[in-house]
């Protein structure tokens, strides 16, 4: 129980944080495109096709950021001082963000809010990459508690990938309209999608290069005997993904691009997990370490696993209801 | 320049969750109201019901969105700026925090979607059974949150081992001795709020002589509620200070302004604390009078603040005034809704111009009131974030006082910007009114703020 429990709660956590960067991926995406449109009703039509989604999307980051808290408050303990400012930031972006969202549609001048919208969206996913570069280069810690200054998050590698969280949004965003729009913002997006593609593959060659040359214990995961074994198929198999997308995003088929998007987050996701596992705090604290007591946990876990079906039944309906292409000019209802 | 990050973090998350409060405890009232006007719709039949249904669930969705959005931000905080609450109190607290979150928050965001989105696409049994899930998932909220504010009020069913709090018994912790008074307490305060906002909504129609059938409901439900809610509240919340007084009876000193334990305590109207000198200046009081209330004996006694050293007693002007603010709205409500249930009675409820103009002008004491309460108890309870167990001072994270005063900047800054919008929109809802057409009904627009511009 004692060495089990965690595990669980670490899995749980990790699917909820994979499910918010997908899903809201795509929306902030759409956000991140948005001053590529050619008029204010292609703006409409890119937002009408998440106005039904994007917050369900957000859910998930409370429900990893709670968990987190509940189920490692050590964890929360630690992360949350060391990376303050890139999470409030965060945070205030999507707020604004959010707002910027609901009040466009029913107000007369557009311009601020479009501002904020792309603003808002860029700053949070920027935000939310500096937050998983600055887990990834590792916090000081001591005696169990943060014990770096208010900036040491800010390293030409969390900044780095802050840029690339960015053209990840965005490569879901473009490959998410190519899927559910019609007409030229959907072509635009397919083109746009084929460079952001470029670039995320840009990124993820230089953060998995990065990575083992500045962190031993990340080239020991990935390169030791008989590690190296079982791990080459995660690039391997990255590549090909990346590869089908591109011919997909060229024979104008409109949902596998989206769908290879999607594999492409989860694979890079899957290779940071591989590389910090069991850390939670990289590279000090483990998930064992900063767990709750059992009692806590199983308390937790058992609302959670009778609710989470439940919540993903609803998202599942959602999506079907508001299944199929979004035209121009066309209410979504 | 040096910044105290105690005061900072304490200042910032002053601001933060008074701004907090004033959504749930309109969204917590304002829900059962509706699920309320949507079964008195499936029964009756009668139009007027359906109408003001969804005039009030499009105001909720804005009220709902913003308590959400200012939520979420203090639960972040928890790790920000109180690392060390997290550490020392996480095991207990976190979970009953966590199943707030988990139970309630999507409860509600799920059905609130059916409840906003759904009304041409699902037949009206099951609209108003989101409604009513709405509603719950709310209470179920509230319970949550306070069984866990309760908690750092009462603390009971754990261990403390290195200064880290481990849970013994869920029960006990849920169900901690001051909970089930605070939970009735805030929940009835809830309805109070909500009441008052739609009997100043219906009175200003009814002033305007605009949708005269729909003001008219509007004011016998609220009355209806209030008359029975209003002293009710007075009978929880002498429970509430009873029983604050077994467990946190320094906090009641305080409350009360009472610094000598060996003499009864007057009830003060009006008196000025003052804190150096162990004294109240310009009282104004009744001999004995708070020794009647919290022994219920005329020569009772009970404790007071020179009980012990001054560094364990909370900021008493802020506790004594905000205690005053909140009895002084509590009396007020009760008499109007009394009033009013009198005027109902001698059948001159609607021509009593009078009422309805004071009326119009009282939609803000629910949330007054609520505010002064929470200060009351928060701030009663310092120097302890949870009483005996972790005080203020020792809980905040390690960061620096310029870091907290940069974020509170940004806090003022964006809660200043979006909320403003948010209050000018509900406002503008209320302005529009409920409209009948059958147009209207018939169209779902694309989100409530949509709704709030296509009047």
């Amino acid at each position: 129980m004692e060495w089990y429990l965690p595990v669980i709660w670490a899995g749980l956590i990790g699917t909820a944080v994979a499910m918010y960067v997908v899903l809201d991926g795509f929306d902030l995406g759409v956000g991140i495109l948005f001053p590529f449109a050619a008029n204010e009703r292609e703006r409409d039509q890119m937002m009408r096709s998440v106005a039904p989604f994007w917050d369900g999307n957000e859910t998930w980051l409370v429900l990893g950021g709670g968990g987190l808290w509940v189920a490692f408050p050590q964890a929360y303990a630690v992360i949350m001082p060391a990376l303050y400012i890139p999470v409030i930031v965060m945070l205030l972006a999507l707020v604004f963000r959010g707002v910027a969202f609901e009040f466009r549609t029913v107000s007369r001048s557009k311009t601020w809010l479009n501002v904020a919208f792309t603003v808002g969206s860029g700053l949070a996913a920027f935000a939310q990459g500096v937050i998983l570069g600055g887990l990834i280069q590792g916090v000081t810690v001591r005696n169990g508690s943060y014990a770096g200054g208010p900036l040491d998050w800010a390293t030409p590698f969390a900044l780095l990938c802050g840029v690339a969280m960015i053209a990840g949004y965005g490569l879901l965003g473009a490959t998410w309209l190519t899927m559910k729009t019609a007409g030229p913002v959907s072509s635009r997006a397919r083109g746009q999608a084929k460079w952001l593609l470029l670039a995320v593959l840009v990124f993820m060659v230089a953060v998995s290069a990065w990575t083992p040359l500045v962190e031993n214990r990340i080239a020991e995961r990935w390169f030791s005997l008989p590690n190296f074994f079982f791990l080459w198929p995660v690039p391997v198999v990255t590549a090909l993904i990346a590869l089908l997308c591109w011919r997909w995003l060229e024979n104008g088929r409109d949902v596998p691009p989206f769908l290879a998007a999607i594999a492409l987050f989860l694979l890079g996701y899957l290779g940071l997990v591989i590389s910090n596992f069991p850390y939670l705090v990289p590279p000090t604290l483990t998930v064992w370490e900063t767990a709750a007591a059992p009692a806590s946990q199983i308390f937790m876990l058992l609302g959670t696993v009778a609710l989470l079906p439940i919540i993903i039944g609803y998202i599942a309906f959602v999506y079907w209801l508001f299944r199929g292409k979004v035209r121009e000019g066309e209410s979504y209802h | 320049m040096d910044f105290d990050p105690v005061l900072l973090g304490r200042l910032q998350f002053a601001f933060t969750v008074t701004f907090h409060i004033i959504f749930p405890s309109f969204t917590i009232g304002l829900s059962a109201y509706i699920a309320t006007l949507g079964v008195m719709w499936i029964r009756s039949g009668q139009d007027r019901y359906h109408v003001l249904m969804r005039f009030w669930t499009r105001i909720f969705a804005v009220s709902f969105a913003m308590g959400v959005v200012s939520g979420i931000v203090l639960s972040y905080q928890f790790g920000t700026n109180w690392s060390r609450f997290s550490t020392a109190v996480g095991n207990v607290v976190g979970p009953l925090i966590g199943y707030e979150v988990l139970m309630a928050f999507f409860l509600e965001a799920t059905f609130l979607g059916v409840l906003l989105f759904g009304f041409n696409k699902v037949p009206p049994w099951l609209y108003v059974l989101s409604a009513a899930i709405v509603a719950v998932g709310t209470a179920l909220s509230a319970f949550w949150i306070l069984s866990a504010n309760s908690w750092m009020q009462t603390p009971a069913g754990y261990t403390l081992q290195n200064g880290v709090a481990y849970p013994t018994d869920w029960v006990a912790a849920i169900f901690n001795p001051s909970f089930p008074y605070r939970f009735l307490h805030m929940l009835n305060a809830a309805y109070l709020t909500t009441g008052f906002v739609v009997l100043a909504v219906g009175a200003r129609y009814l002033i305007a002589g605009r949708h005269p059938e729909e003001s008219r409901t509007m004011l016998r439900m609220a009355i209806g509620l209030l008359a029975i809610l209003a002293p009710l509240q007075l009978i929880i919340g002498d429970q509430h200070g009873l029983n604050t007084l077994e467990y946190q009876p320094i906090k009641i000193a305080a409350m009360e302004a009472h610094w000598d334990g060996s003499r009864p305590g007057d009830f003060h109207i009006f008196a000025w604390p003052d804190e150096q000198a162990e004294t109240n200046r310009y009282a104004l009081s009744i001999p004995n009078g708070a020794s009647l209330i919290l022994t219920h004996r005329i020569n009772g006694l009970f404790p007071g603040l020179k009980s012990v050293p001054a560094a364990e007693r909370p900021p008493v002007k802020i506790v004594f005034f905000s205690f005053r603010i909140m009895l002084a709205i509590g009396f007020f409500m009760i008499a109007a809704a009394l009033l009013g249930a009198f005027l109902w009675w001698r059948g001159t409820l609607f021509e009593a111009r009078w009422y309805s103009h004071i009326m119009a002008h009282c939609w803000w004491t629910g949330f007054v009131a609520v505010m002064a309460g929470w200060i009351t108890t928060e701030s009663g309870r310092q120097p302890w974030l949870v009483q005996g167990i972790l005080r203020t001072a020792d809980a905040t994270s390690p960061v620096t006082g310029e870091s907290i005063l940069f974020t509170l900047v940004l806090f003022v800054l964006a809660y200043g910007v979006v909320f403003s919008f948010g209050i000018y929109y509900i406002n503008r809802l209320i302005a529009k009114g409920p409209d009948e057409t059958a147009e209207e009904i018939g169209h779902v627009p694309a989100n409530p703020l949509a709704a709030a511009e296509e009047r």
